[in-house]
């Protein structure tokens, strides 16, 4: 079912802009299967148009886990796959299902319960499946989702199935052993901690047994992998074409979070990450082969709310406790604002419709004839709402636009280093700079509420225009001035469209 | 003859579930095997399983007290590079 997507004529780039940073944009979805698109539309980390409506939690009910990556150590966060650490509060099934109808009452936007961690969900079937029951009962309305390494899927299929569970995510950072061996030092299978290219080679047939499984089951499967620079950057293109042709959904490549203090093996042994740039490649070769979400924010495992906003400190189980839920009346509540939201995207999913089927559906966002100016990629630092909003010093990430004459994209979301804030080592204001100007690689201006004169200067030394003039701005509207302003200085190259300069001289 | 588990332990629940003889509890500031119930898992399977699932090096120990996962066993870190990175960064203080 998948593999529609992937039919599609393939466009030539326009504008020095890939059609495979489409992404899960509304003429991709609009093109899929009716079920598919149904199940998609409301998933917040799946569609990029549902992550701005609907909200997710992650509860943190698996705290067992049956391998070892050698990105994670199991007593901290991990930042890769955004786990809590087990140190942090892992919750009985009775209390996640407690806390998830708190949340659900508070938030009528939350559409879905994923469980992610601390180690892995099918490692911890028991528990998992407990809250999945629990819940179910209570809140039939919230679809749930699964994160798995994907060790034990295959014999956990059936019972995913009999949960109604829509969508499952498999980590899979390789189809070949010796790869793996790089990546995995150990698993446990069959009782025994196997080791080595025998561990890859299980972990690895399990993987995909799983993920063909579900595909059978009709059950949406999502493929995170962690780009890690020389041990399986270039292989990711194979995994991606593979993980397609077995009816994968979407493939997410996310970067590799290294760093010495998280004390694992490759941020103690200095394996680094791959920068922006090379993050942005790799995606573009795999999205070639398929539908990439360019979105994920990697959030944690006991995140709470929309995607890339954490509000889990307003309900931790302390408060929770003290929280009285009317569950009919939450229930009511949701309801209703997924009518409001249905009715709200139905116009402009028609005009998608209209043009999807009428014409070639990844040309959607952009201009039939070559475009006026280039595409070129804006970052905006925003703390949510679609505006410009966010002080620079103060981002935590930089939401990426493509923005060209035929318009604005969200394409990307890039992390600041958040997880070095802090410690004795990155304090000085001039390194956490430099890694935020790293993480702006590739892109031509920088958008921001208020920005301080170093940030300025530097910014502008690195060839990234520096912009404080749209603070409280739409997003889109501001990405579009600016890009308009970039085109009249000659910045983008001739201009050709004769209707666009009309409007920039008007 | 039975297994200890120490404060290493980060109370990651793996090694609960798999004991023959129910004789882990999960217990605070870290989880304990009570040694009169633990046999080593001699009778039900060829490796004690606790020791075979446990993620952390020198969280459990073997009836002479040495650890049943050594230094560098499991991360596959040499110990050398892994003290180095101790004495250079504070390891875990990020968060
Ligand atoms: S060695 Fe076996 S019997 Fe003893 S605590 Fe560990 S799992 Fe239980
Ligand atoms: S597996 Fe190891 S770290 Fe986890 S609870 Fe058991 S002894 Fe502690």
């Amino acid at each position: 079912m998948a593999l529609h997507v992937s039919e599609l004529p393939e466009h030539p780039p326009a504008g020095g802009c890939s059609a495979g940073r489409c992404g899960t944009d509304p003429a991709r979805l609009a093109a899929l299967p009716e079920d598919m698109r149904r199940r998609v539309e409301n998933h917040p980390c799946y569609s990029e148009d549902a992550h701005r409506h609907f909200a997710r939690m992650h509860a943190a009910v698996a705290p067992a886990c049956n391998i070892q990556c050698n990105y994670c150590n199991r007593k901290y966060d991990c930042a890769n796959e955004s786990r809590p650490g087990v140190v942090s509060e892992v919750l009985t099934p009775e209390q996640a299902v407690r806390k998830t109808l708190a949340v659900a009452a508070a938030i009528p936007q939350l559409s879905v319960l994923g469980i992610a961690g601390p180690g892995d969900p099918l490692a911890n079937p028991e528990r998992t499946f407990a809250t999945f029951r629990l819940l179910a009962e209570k809140a039939p309305d919230i679809k749930l989702c699964v994160s798995t390494n994907g060790l034990t899927l295959p014999e956990h299929v059936d019972e995913l199935a009999r949960h109604n569970i829509e969508h499952v995510t498999i980590t899979i950072n390789c189809i070949d052993p010796e790869i793996g061996a790089e990546i995995y030092p150990w698993i446990f299978w069959r009782n025994r901690r196997v080791r080595g290219r025998a561990a890859a080679a299980i972990l690895i047939e399990q993987q995909q047994k799983g993920l063909e499984k579900l595909v059978e089951r009709g059950i949406l499967v999502k493929i995170n992998s962690v780009m890690i620079p020389g041990v399986n950057d270039e292989h990711l293109k194979a995994v991606s074409r593979t993980v397609k042709a077995k009816g994968a959904f979407l493939h997410n490549v996310m970067p590799l979070i290294s760093d010495a203090a998280h004390g694992t093996l490759y941020g103690v042994m200095g394996q680094r990450a791959p920068t922006a740039d090379e993050l942005a490649r790799l995606q573009d070769a795999c999205a070639g082969d398929m539908q990439m979400m360019r979105h994920c924010r990697q959030c944690r495992a006991d995140a709470v709310g929309l995607l890339g906003e954490d509000r889990g400190d307003e309900f931790t189980m302390e408060k929770i406790a003290a929280i009285e839920v009317d569950h009919a009346a939450a229930l009511a509540r949701r309801t209703a604002f997924r009518a409001q939201v249905a009715a709200e995207r139905e116009a402009p999913r028609s005009i998608v419709e209209t043009v999807a089927t009428a014409v070639q559906p990844l040309v959607f966002h952009r201009p039939a004839k070559a475009a006026a100016g280039r595409a070129v990629l804006i970052a905006v630092a925003s703390k949510g709402g679609g505006m410009v909003n966010e002080h620079f010093g103060h981002a935590r990430e930089f939401l990426i636009y493509e923005v060209s004459a035929g318009g604005a994209r969200l394409v990307e979301r890039r992390a600041v280093d958040i997880y070095c804030r802090g410690s004795e080592q990155c304090d000085e204001e001039t390194n956490a700079l430099s890694r935020t100007i790293r993480v702006l690689q590739g892109c031509e201006a920088v958008l921001c509420a208020k920005i301080g004169i170093e940030p300025w200067g530097r910014l502008e030394a690195a060839g990234i225009v520096p912009n404080g003039e749209h603070g409280m701005e739409k997003i889109e509207d501001a990405v579009m001035a600016v890009w308009r302003g970039l085109l009249t200085t000659g910045q983008l190259g001739r201009a050709t469209d004769g209707r666009l300069e009309r409007r920039i001289s008007a | 003859m039975a297994l200890k588990i120490v404060d290493a332990c980060v109370n990651c629940w793996a090694c609960e579930p798999l004991c023959p003889n129910g004789a882990i509890h999960a217990a605070r500031p870290h989880f304990l095997i009570d040694a009169g119930m633990c046999t080593e898992c001699a009778g039900d399977h060829a490796d004690p399983q606790c020791a075979e699932i446990c993620p952390v090096e020198g969280a459990i120990l073997d009836a002479n007290n040495e650890p049943t996962n050594p230094p560098g066993s499991l991360t596959g870190i040499p110990p050398a590079v892994w003290a180095a990175a101790l004495a250079a960064t504070a390891v875990g203080s990020s968060r």
